[in-house]
């Protein structure tokens, strides 16, 4: 049975169950003088018994998904003979690929090892089973379920609170997947960059001045030396990121300063939604109008001016960046100078100050902590964009300080590193993890100190 | 008194200093303001400037005979034969007899360049339709090649760009506008097909429905799983260190890269679980661990925004503390709910750079027809188109980002106009 129809079969178990208990519970109640005399209300019953047949088949359900196929690939791989037991890990998914080939008719089993055709077989036959157990065991299971919650029904049960009590308990899980997606981050980077500090050590990749990913395929191959020093991807990131701040900041804050001390109603709510279209806007088309428009339009100033500019330019790449930007700015900072008191503003103005005079010495000097969070959030956001820089900004890592010339950066590595086609156990893939841990952390230490300020910040005028 | 005049006079005299900066500092922000609409202005003009094109495509008009011995099949309703058969000899013919006087090999290959390399397939299935066709002349308007289209566009426009034009192509496209052959069509390859090498026969169908799928997927895991996160987070969380530690992790979340989920999904979703790549499945997991931080705040902040003189009514008529949540909070905060669910998917669907890691960035012709099928979403499909070579993709790219922000557009506005309409003030 497939496993759509088998959940299908489930949700029907479910809603019988539902009735079966409500119906149960008010023929309960019923000689004893009405649903007053049950502990709950009947649909809570119902529910009770939808838990108990329902929780249980589906937890054996997922576990069953998510390892048979391990145990499957597992159990025929050992009962392959010795003569063909493969020695390393690549060899073994190689072999478990070719078996999964011919067991599903893509490679035809003439020609094969008898060994192989017979591992397939065997991989059929398993398959096969282990649908057939999970459908009956599930729906056993299920059927169980229904059965004890339909004999739990009685006026003393107290059916809410059991009900409530999982209903609590499934809150909480889903809340605790925040932790488990950040362990999960963690633990996937972390293991990976592990295998990669095998091979590379820790301080030539963060110290290291030659980033070429290159490994070789065979012994003597030219340039197959393969350097993993990161400085010139963190210096291009760096470049990237100052060309989008030089321009998203004083654009953003001013913006805001604008649109919350001077800007008439009418301006404000056309003004501020029209500017937080910009946020709206999809990376990729950030990237599309960085490396189509504005990098050609930069070469082409940059000839008639006689300066070379190179088309995939960090300037392009970070000035369109900054363009992303400005809205996140704007509106992090518009919130915190609406929260500067009014009377800090009014005590300004009383002693004869102009208003720019009061906001450049009163009300910014007041907001700057929450000013600088969001401007850090926002370097964070700049350090982590990926579309943008990989359809603007170069690939070949270059330590250079000039706008103008092509630089990559840590995303840009990631993704062309992970977009190949190499094996997932290379130095050269796993020098992708490496860059993500420190992208990660990086970025965490940016978001949690600039999250702290803020927070702060907030409370400072609460 | 002199002293008080000199320092009056001081005053004075700075005034107009100091009035000139606050005119300079206005200034200074309306410039500000005007830069950031000058932005959004100057990306919507480029992108419909370049774009608009492509929902026409150019067509040739020509007799075409269904010539059977030419094709090479007796039965049409033998699979066998309608794969094998030499269907691109149908448009080749065509074009011969439409110009005779054309001769030689490079002469004729150029001639047969003149419309798309696909144009034998499309008339297989006008056959296959209308079988009644078989043998008889039609005559059909058929797909240009990609070359001709960006030749025929750019020289209505009065500018031609002729580059990958030979002066044969060139006349014979002259002589064909002249006698009304040649047109411009509304392009529904756009919206029926999949991806392809050809410029021309490319669509956005599976990249749509990839899209659909993710999205469904994501929306189904992070909205329950999100607003019951949120609803454990005020309503029941004690205060403890493992509540801070749920908060903090979610705040943080919200602020990661997307591209780190990217990796999450590689490692974990792919490596661990073996869940196959570039399917819906494993994109909609990814994008929902991405969106629960966006579903998660903004159901918490619709939560708040419930009077607790409600929950104080509901508890104090007796109900449990599940059943004020149920049946009185969750109403009443359901529209802020979905307007955060809203705003996440609109980021959902934006999204690129951690689908690009598990996969969805293959190269796939079908249209995917569910959650299990190989797909690739409308963003992924945008950065693919804006990495060919061919000049042609330029104006799709600009056409499939149009389509997407007006998907996005509408998915904002109509977040909005449920705040607006549905949500209640107290």
């Amino acid at each position: 049975m497939q496993t759509a129809d088998i959940l299908f079969l489930l949700l029907g178990l479910g809603v019988f169950g539902f009735y079966l208990g409500r119906g149960r519970a008010l023929a309960v109640a019923n000689p004893l003088g009405g649903i007053r005399q049950l502990h709950s209300l009947p649909s809570y019953y119902g529910m009770h018994i939808v838990i108990c047949a329902l929780i249980p088949s589906l937890l054996l359900f997922g576990l069953w998904i998510i390892f048979d196929s391990t145990v499957i690939d597992g159990l025929v791989m050992g009962s392959l003979p010795e003569t063909i037991t493969p020695s390393d890990n690549a060899s073994y998914s190689l072999l478990l690929n070719k078996i999964t080939n011919v067991a599903s008719g893509i490679i035809p089993a003439t020609g094969q090892p008898q060994a192989l055709v017979d591992a397939s077989a065997y991989k059929l036959y398993l398959e096969n089973l282990s649908r057939w157990s999970l459908t009956t065991l599930v729906l056993m299971v299920s059927m169980s379920g229904l059965v004890w919650g339909r004999f739990k029904v009685q006026a003393k049960f107290q059916a809410r609170q059991a009900v409530e009590k999982v209903m609590q308990n499934m809150l909480f899980g889903c809340a605790c997947l925040a932790i488990f997606t950040t362990l999960g981050i963690v633990l996937s980077v972390l293991f990976e960059s592990i295998q990669f500090f095998r091979s590379v050590s820790v301080y030539d990749f963060v110290f290291g001045l030659e980033w070429s990913p290159q490994t070789a395929i065979r012994e003597d191959q030219v340039g197959s030396s393969g350097s993993f020093g990161a400085i010139p991807l963190f210096a291009g990131t760096l470049l990237v990121s100052a060309v989008a701040m030089v321009i998203a900041v004083p654009v953003g804050l001013m913006s805001a300063i604008y649109l919350a001390e001077y800007a008439s109603k009418n301006i404000r709510t056309f003004a501020k939604p029209a500017l937080e279209v910009l946020a709206g806007i999809p990376t990729v088309v950030y990237g599309f109008f960085a490396a189509l428009t504005v990098a050609p339009f930069l070469r082409d100033l940059g000839n008639d001016f006689g300066v070379s500019i190179s088309s995939e330019s960090a300037l392009a790449a970070g000035g369109v960046m900054g363009i992303m930007i400005i809205p996140f700015i704007s509106s992090l900072a518009d919130d915190v100078i609406t929260a500067v008191p009014q009377s800090m503003r009014d005590g300004s103005l009383a002693m004869g100050a102009t208003q720019s005079e009061t906001i450049s010495k009163v009300v910014i000097p007041a907001a700057l902590p929450g000013i600088v969070g969001g401007i850090m959030l926002a370097v964070s956001r700049a350090i982590g964009e990926t579309m943008i820089v990989v359809m603007a900004a170069g690939l070949a890592a270059n330590l250079t300080a000039n706008p103008l010339e092509s630089v990559t950066t840590v995303t840009v590595q990631i993704v062309t590193l992970l977009t190949g086609d190499q094996e997932f156990d290379s130095p050269k893939t796993l020098a992708a993890f490496a860059l993500g841990l420190m992208l990660f952390i990086v970025t965490l230490l940016l978001n949690i100190f600039a999250l702290h300020i803020v927070k702060k910040y907030r409370e400072q005028y609460e | 008194m002199n002293n008080k005049s000199q320092v009056l006079s001081k005053i004075q005299s700075s005034l107009a200093r100091r009035n000139r900066a606050e005119a300079r500092f206005r200034w200074y922000g309306r410039m500000a303001i005007f830069i950031g609409l000058l932005a959004v202005a100057l990306l919507f003009i480029d992108i419909v400037s370049k774009g608009h094109g492509a929902f026409r495509a150019t067509y040739i008009q020509l007799d075409v005979r269904y010539d059977q011995a030419l094709v090479g099949i007796d039965n049409l309703t033998d699979a066998e034969q309608l794969i094998a058969g030499n269907w691109q000899a149908l448009p080749k013919s065509a074009l011969r007899t439409y110009f005779p006087d054309v001769s030689g090999r490079s002469d004729k290959r150029k001639l047969y360049k003149l419309l798309s390399n696909g144009a034998g397939f499309d008339l297989k299935d006008r056959l296959v339709a209308d079988p009644s066709l078989l043998n008889r002349i039609e005559s059909v308007w058929i797909l240009a090649d990609d070359d001709i289209d960006t030749y025929y566009k750019s020289w209505l426009d009065g500018n031609p760009y002729d580059a990958r034009m030979s002066d044969k192509q060139v006349k014979w496209i002259h002589q064909l506008h002249q006698e009304g052959q040649i047109a411009l069509h509304f392009n529904s390859n756009l919206f029926t097909r999949g991806d392809s090498r050809e410029p021309e026969q490319a669509g956005i169908r599976g990249a749509l429905m990839g899209s659909f799928f993710t999205l469904v997927l994501t929306l189904l895991l992070s909205f329950p799983i999100g607003v019951s996160a949120a609803i454990y987070l005020e309503e029941f969380a004690p205060k403890n260190k493992w509540t801070d530690f749920i908060e903090v992790n979610i705040n943080n979340l919200a602020a990661v890269p997307s591209i780190i989920f990217g990796l999450l999904g590689l490692a974990i979703f792919i490596n661990v679980f073996h869940v196959p790549r570039s399917v819906p499945i494993v994109g909609g997991l990814v994008l929902t661990l991405m969106t629960l931080p966006t579903i998660i705040i903004t159901s918490r902040a619709a939560i708040k925004s419930v009077p607790p003189s409600i929950r104080e009514a509901a508890l104090g008529m007796g109900a449990s503390k599940y059943q004020m949540v149920l049946h009185h909070v969750l109403p009443l905060a359901l529209p802020g709910m979905l307007t955060g669910a809203i705003i996440g998917m609109a980021q959902a669907l934006g999204e690129t750079a951690p689908l690009l890691m598990i996969g969805m960035v293959a190269f796939i012709v079908d249209i995917p027809g569910g959650f299990s099928d190989p797909a690739t979403v409308l963003p992924v499909q945008i950065f693919l188109w804006a990495d060919s070579p061919e000049r042609a993709f330029i104006e799709k790219t600009s056409a499939a980002i149009m389509v997407l922000l007006s998907f996005l557009i509408i998915m904002n506005t109509s977040a909005v106009w449920l705040r607006k309409r549905l949500e209640r003030r107290w």
